[in-house]
């Protein structure tokens, strides 16, 4: 299927928008009325056709618009982007995994011409057609992940896997729920996620450890996370909360449905077979409210699950103060009907808002 | 499924070493490119011996970036239960067999500055990997390789005609020692050390590291245990609500797979920790011999790894 492209911004007009078919895929996180942290994790080997499950690496109408804002965030930090020196291998990794992937998965977008080690790599909607040799860094203009992730949507972490942990040791980071690459640079996996409340006494995290030092090549792995966002910003990281912080108290009982935008995380995990380091792809797919209460089992949901959130998760993820104002406007798509069990929008059998 | 993901493989060629060791080819059997890999990684050879499915871990000694074929070379015990002798006696070039994705529990840590490898016997397999990635990328490193003698040198010729520098060769029955103390006492910092072998050797190194003060982080060993034939017991599976016997000839992990039970593996050796298992209870002693569990775990009797361990007593209930 051929995808049309959006010409949009995420940032100043904030021109950002879903099309129809963009909101029946949007990924859902909620598959039941309540949410608490669990490790979510399944095997990532494609779902319903276009679904963002579909393919490995997902590809959809805000990709051009998507990679142009990545390089204005790189224009105005460099730091976006960092890879220790021991892992230019796993960046070589990552490039053949995305350019294997996204030729396969969509060979009217992108196209990979190997001759042992001259490949040629052609991406049609960002109008690049490049040759170079592969492992040799000086036939690229940036390193190997930094190449490859300036054309692939969503954030990604390539972490070292050594003495039973994994290390935050390489990243393209400029799409983040409020993290930084630059402060988490060379940190394990215990310590990137000493901010995150609940989850360490629940053991979460030795657990979710456990289950990604195990990932082996050939069998990645996926789950959902999710946060809240005004305005549909890609870059809410701290480095500049300044400026998107703010915008939090903008919110009205007029603006909301338009501007509160449920923001979506699909971290897919793959075994990089050459470094047998980690890459942690998190793609992020933001859908206003108001584009989310046109399914109706979707606003049911939403408005109890953001209703019976604990306070410490509401405050962690950054609506706390907004919430009353959240639930004025989704109780009103809240008719109390039961909702089916699953993420999926069930459009055929779902019943409509009952006034 | 437990276990990696599967390949379809054909042996394509069978090259005997020496009076112990076999190499075998393998190729995917549809013809098209095997996955690449990194250097230290093994691989799960399935063997079909009969009514018995064995299932044997390997280091792959190919160049991890050569996706046409990968190698392996089987040391032929003949005091064991059978894997190493099927693959010696039993298996033809042509034979069409099934092999896991690699895994690799033996990485190399590429921050090293040097990479100082110790090799006893059949342990050089997954170095010969890991020089091969190595010399791609310009990396810098020393081996240390005993074997019992001349005649048991697997692949010395190889590595001193082609790394004749790096290469340093000690004969058992010629009294050549590696001189460790001196060795580990001479490297520049930034040096990791890998050992690969028997049980002695990676013990020997690991505590004179340890007390010639190398941080624990800096000595990686990889030691596959195959799994010791012992007296039969019985097993409830809780989960499972089965009562099983587990053979002489068999592991607990094995007797579970026989009994269609789909309990989580992966390296088979003891050394992975994903066969790890609850026990809710027990009347007996264990016979624990894997080095994933610690000492106070192993004491305790509330964990059992299935691979390689054993029981001997009247009860032994287990959350599977």
């Amino acid at each position: 299927m051929s995808i049309q492209f959006n010409d949009e911004t995420f940032r100043d007009d904030y021109s950002f928008y879903n099309s129809e078919r963009a909101i029946k895929r949007f990924p859902f996180p909620f598959h039941e009325d309540s949410y608490m942290y669990s490790v979510n994790m399944e095997q990532h080997r494609g779902g319903p056709a276009d679904s963002v499950y579909e393919k490995r690496f997902d590809v959809d109408e805000h990709y051009v618009a998507e990679m142009r804002d990545r390089a204005m965030v790189l224009a105005d930090d460099p730091l976006r982007c960092q890879s220790l020196p021991h892992m230019t291998l796993a960046g070589w990794d990552l490039l053949e995994l995305i350019m294997v992937s996204k030729s396969e998965d969509y060979p009217d977008l992108f196209e990979l011409h190997r001759d042992g080690n001259n490949w040629r790599w052609i991406n049609k909607p960002l109008g690049i057609d490049d040759s170079f040799v592969f492992l040799d860094e000086t036939t690229l203009p940036y390193g190997p992940m930094e190449y490859i992730t300036r054309q692939a949507q969503g954030d990604f972490c390539v972490l070292d896997q050594r003495d039973d942990n994994l290390w935050m040791d390489a990243g393209m980071v400029t799409t983040q729920a409020d993290w930084s690459l630059d402060f988490d640079i060379g940190m394990n996996f215990f310590e990137w996620h000493a901010p995150v409340p609940l989850a360490h006494e629940k053991g979460i995290f030795v657990r979710a450890l456990k289950f990604l030092l195990n990932i082996q090549q050939g069998a990645p792995a996926r789950r959902l996370n999710w946060t809240m966002t005004v305005n549909p910003l890609l870059d809410t990281s701290p480095e500049n909360y300044h400026k998107w912080g703010i915008q939090k108290t903008t919110l009205t009982p007029e603006n909301i449905g338009a501007k509160q935008h449920l923001r979506v995380e699909l971290q897919t995990f793959f075994r990089l077979p050459r470094s047998n380091a980690l890459v942690f792809p998190i793609r992020c797919y933001l859908c206003s409210f108001q584009d989310i209460m046109t399914v109706p089992k979707w606003g049911r949901r939403l408005h109890r699950v953001v209703r019976d959130l604990p306070v410490e998760l509401a405050t962690y993820k950054g609506f706390i103060d907004n919430r009353p104002m959240m639930l004025d406007y989704l109780k009103n798509f809240d008719d109390g009907l039961e909702t089916s069990a699953g993420i999926w929008p069930d459009l055929d059998t779902e019943p409509p808002l009952q006034t | 499924m437990s276990g990696a993901e599967k390949i379809a493989v054909t042996v394509t060629d069978i090259v005997p070493l020496n009076d112990l060791v076999t190499r075998f080819e393998f190729k995917s059997t549809d013809g098209s490119l095997l996955p690449t890999f990194s250097g230290g990684a093994h691989t799960v050879v399935e063997m079909q011996d009969g009514d018995i499915t064995r299932l044997n871990p390997y280091s792959l000694m190919s160049d991890p970036m050569d996706q046409t074929a990968y190698t392996i070379s089987v040391r032929r015990d003949d005091e064991g239960r059978g894997g190493s002798l099927f693959m010696h006696s039993k298996v033809s070039v042509g034979d069409q067999m099934v092999i896991s994705y690699p895994v690799n529990l033996f990485s190399l840590d590429l921050r090293a500055k040097k990479h100082l490898f110790i090799a006893g016997g059949i342990g050089i397999t997954p170095f010969l990997a890991q020089i091969k990635q190595l010399e791609r990328f310009n990396g810098h490193w020393e081996l240390h390789y005993a074997c019992r003698s001349e005649s048991l040198g697997s692949y010395v010729d190889e590595l001193t005609s082609h790394h004749p520098n790096e290469t340093h060769v000690y004969y058992d029955d010629q009294d050549q020692v590696i001189d460790l103390a001196n060795l580990l006492d001479g490297q520049p910092l930034g040096t990791h050390i890998y050992v690969c072998g028997p049980k002695g050797m990676i013990e020997w190194v690991r505590g004179t590291a340890a007390g010639e003060g190398w941080p624990r982080e800096a000595v990686h060993y990889e030691e596959f245990l195959a799994p010791q034939p012992g007296k039969p017991f019985e097993v409830k599976l809780a989960v499972s609500n089965k009562v099983i016997e587990v053979g002489e000839q068999e592991s607990l992990l094995e007797a579970m797979e026989r009994e269609g039970v789909d309990a989580p593996y992966l390296c088979r050796g003891g050394a992975c920790g994903q066969c790890e298992t609850n026990v809710i209870d027990y009347a007996g002693n264990f016979i624990h011999r894997d080095h994933w569990l610690d000492d106070a775990e192993h004491a305790n009797g509330q964990k059992i790894m299935p691979c390689v361990s054993r029981f001997e007593g009247k009860v032994l209930v287990l959350d599977r």
